[in-house]
Order: structure tokens, then C-alpha cells, then sequence
């Protein structure tokens, strides 16, 4: 059967009679630019080169990739903030044993000084005042020579 | 004509019909890959299923016959799984439109020629499943009445009816246009 036998009439039952008793020039003339559209598209698809495209990564894939790359900068962000934070409390904590052991010692010091100035003050005293009892002692050895 | 095909015989069946398959699931698709993939396996499961071809049809139409349960598959399979972010490659109306028949000489005919082209295009999309698959073999493959019948399992009447409308609906979407 003719193709053209399709527009005029008696081919296609279905077809109504004043669609299909002389179908334009127009119906035609799209159908048959229609089908040579098709064939020259299927022909120049055929003949395209082949090329091999890299597999992208699915995109569940790509998802926990970045979910662990996110995780990741978190986890690095705050436990680099932790550690920055403990850092320095041990810095200050070091300053204050450091600070403290200054002060032991220098109390130390100043207790062996103090110490140290008193005994001078006690043997100087000691040297120059002379005994309560030396007077009597003397006379009383005049008399006994008596 | 059950029986098993020898390499050599099945390369002269795809070399014979593999542009024709091919170019049907193309216009149906509108998708050169999936096209490609669909008539790959249009050809595998004709192989395979070799034996079960009685030669009460042409091989043509046996194979078309495939490849359409193939398509018929691909869409529902893509129905079911609607959620599954599944790529459409398909290419729109108007890209589709650009293939121009060769001997349209100025530039007014080629424009004249693409928006018929664009014109039959809209329709087709509007057309249901089968009435396309009907209008394509016919007006594009350019097969006899029996031959899609035989294709799409269909009878004459019931493929007659499907290109009546399929018809109406282009001469109206051309009438549209004017």
C-alpha cells in the first residue's frame, strides 16, 4: 500500500472523509521533510565518533565523600581548637609553677638572711656588753688573796 | 527455520537492519544513546532467541517487534523507578527539528522546512505510546500496514484506526500553525 493511499480516504477507515479525501500538500510535504529529518539525524548518529567518556563518581558516592570531607574539617576544626586551648592552659599552668618556685626561693632567701643578720647582731652584743657579775667577781678574789 | 545462527549469518541480519532498528528506537527515544544501547540489545536477545524465530515473518519485523517490547520496557522500568534520579539525555523539540532534509536550498526553505519538521515533532510527542509507534513505522520506516501489525502485534484495523488519529493530530497541529 502507498503511503499516499493513507491521506485519500479509503486506506484508513478511521480517517474521517474531510480530513482524509485530499490531504493537503502541506500534510504531505511535512511527512516526507519529517522522515528525511529523521534519516539524515539516525545516519550522522550512527556515523559520530566514539568516544569513551570517564566514569563520573555516583552521585551516593560523591554524597559520603563529601559528608566525610565535611566530617573531617570538623573533626580537624575542633580538635585543633582543643588542643590550641589546652596548650595554653599548660603554658599558664608552667608560668604559674615557674612564678611560684621564684617566690619559694626568694622567701627562702630572705628567711636565710634575716637568719643570718640576727646571729651577727647576737655575737656583736655578746662581744661588747661586759658581764653583770664581773665587778664582784674581781673583789671577791682580792679578798680571798687577803 | 528454528535452529541455531552461525556467526557469520547473524552479521549480514545486523548489518542488513541495524540502521532501520536503530532509527526507530531514535525517533522514539529521541535519545542516541539509549537508542545505541536498545538496539545492541535488540540484536543480543534476536540472537540468543534465534531458535524461537519460525520465519513466519521478516526477520525485519521480528527484530522490530523487539526492539519495541525493548522500549516498551525501558519506559516502564522508568516509570517504576521514578524515584532513582535516572538521566534523560533525550534531546528537546528543537534540537531534534534541526536535522534538515538535504535540497533545501535558501535559507528561507530550510526555516519554512525546520518548522514543519518542529510542527511534526509536537505532535508526535502528544501522540500515545502505540499511536507513535504506529506513525513512525509507517511514515518514517515507511512499513506496509501488515508489517506493523505483524511488528506491534496489532491487527490491521486496530493499526489503521492508530494512524487515523495519529494523522488527525498532525494535520491539526499543522493547522494550528498556519
Amino acid at each position: 500500500m502507498n503511503l499516499k493511499d493513507d491521506f485519500e480516504g479509503g486506506a484508513l477507515d478511521g480517517m474521517k472523509t474531510g480530513q482524509g479525501a485530499a490531504l493537503d500538500a502541506e500534510l504531505e510535504l511535512a511527512l516526507r521533510q519529517f522522515k528525511q529529518s529523521v534519516h539524515a539525524w539516525s545516519e550522522s548518529a550512527l556515523s559520530r565518533p566514539r568516544t569513551v567518556e570517564a566514569r563520573k563518581p555516583h552521585r551516593t558516592g560523591r554524597l559520603a565523600a563529601g559528608w566525610a570531607l565535611g566530617c573531617v574539617l570538623v573533626a580537624g576544626s575542633v580538635s585543633g581548637g582543643l588542643f590550641e586551648q589546652h596548650h595554653r592552659q599548660e603554658l599558664a599552668r608552667m608560668a604559674a609553677a615557674r612564678a611560684a618556685e621564684q617566690q619559694k626561693l626568694a622567701a627562702a632567701e630572705r628567711a636565710r638572711e634575716e637568719e643570718e643578720l640576727l646571729a651577727r647582731v647576737d655575737s656583736d652584743v655578746a662581744r661588747e656588753v661586759p658581764s653583770a657579775m664581773e665587778p664582784l667577781a674581781r673583789l671577791m678574789a682580792e679578798d680571798e688573796s687577803r | 527455520m528454528a535452529h541455531e545462527i552461525a556467526a557469520d549469518e547473524f552479521s549480514t541480519v545486523v548489518t542488513a537492519h541495524r540502521q532501520q532498528i536503530f532509527r526507530f528506537l531514535l525517533s522514539s527515544t529521541r535519545d542516541i544513546d539509549l537508542a545505541e544501547t536498545l538496539t545492541q540489545e535488540c540484536f543480543l536477545k534476536a540472537h540468543r532467541n534465534w531458535a524461537s524465530f519460525r520465519g513466519e515473518s521478516s526477520a525485519m519485523t521480528w527484530l522490530m517487534r523487539i526492539a519495541i517490547n525493548l522500549q516498551k520496557d525501558h519506559w516502564r522500568n522508568r516509570r517504576l523507578q521514578f524515584w532513582r534520579q535516572t538521566q534523560n539525555n533525550s534531546v528537546d523539540l528543537d534540537e531534534a527539528s534541526e536535522w534538515l532534509p538535504s535540497g533545501e536550498s535558501s535559507a528561507e526553505q530550510k526555516l519554512l522546512a525546520q518548522e514543519r519538521v518542529g510542527q511534526v515533532w509536537k505532535a508526535v510527542e502528544g501522540l500515545s505510546e502505540r499511536q507513535r509507534t504506529v506513525f513512525l513505522l509507517r511514515y518514517v520506516e515507511e512499513l506496509e500496514l501488515s508489517e506493523i501489525a505483524g511488528s506491534t502485534g496489532l491487527n490491521e484495523g486496530t493499526v489503521k484506526a492508530h494512524l487515523s488519529r495519529a494523522l488527525a493530530r498532525v494535520r491539526m497541529q499543522l493547522g494550528g500553525k498556519r
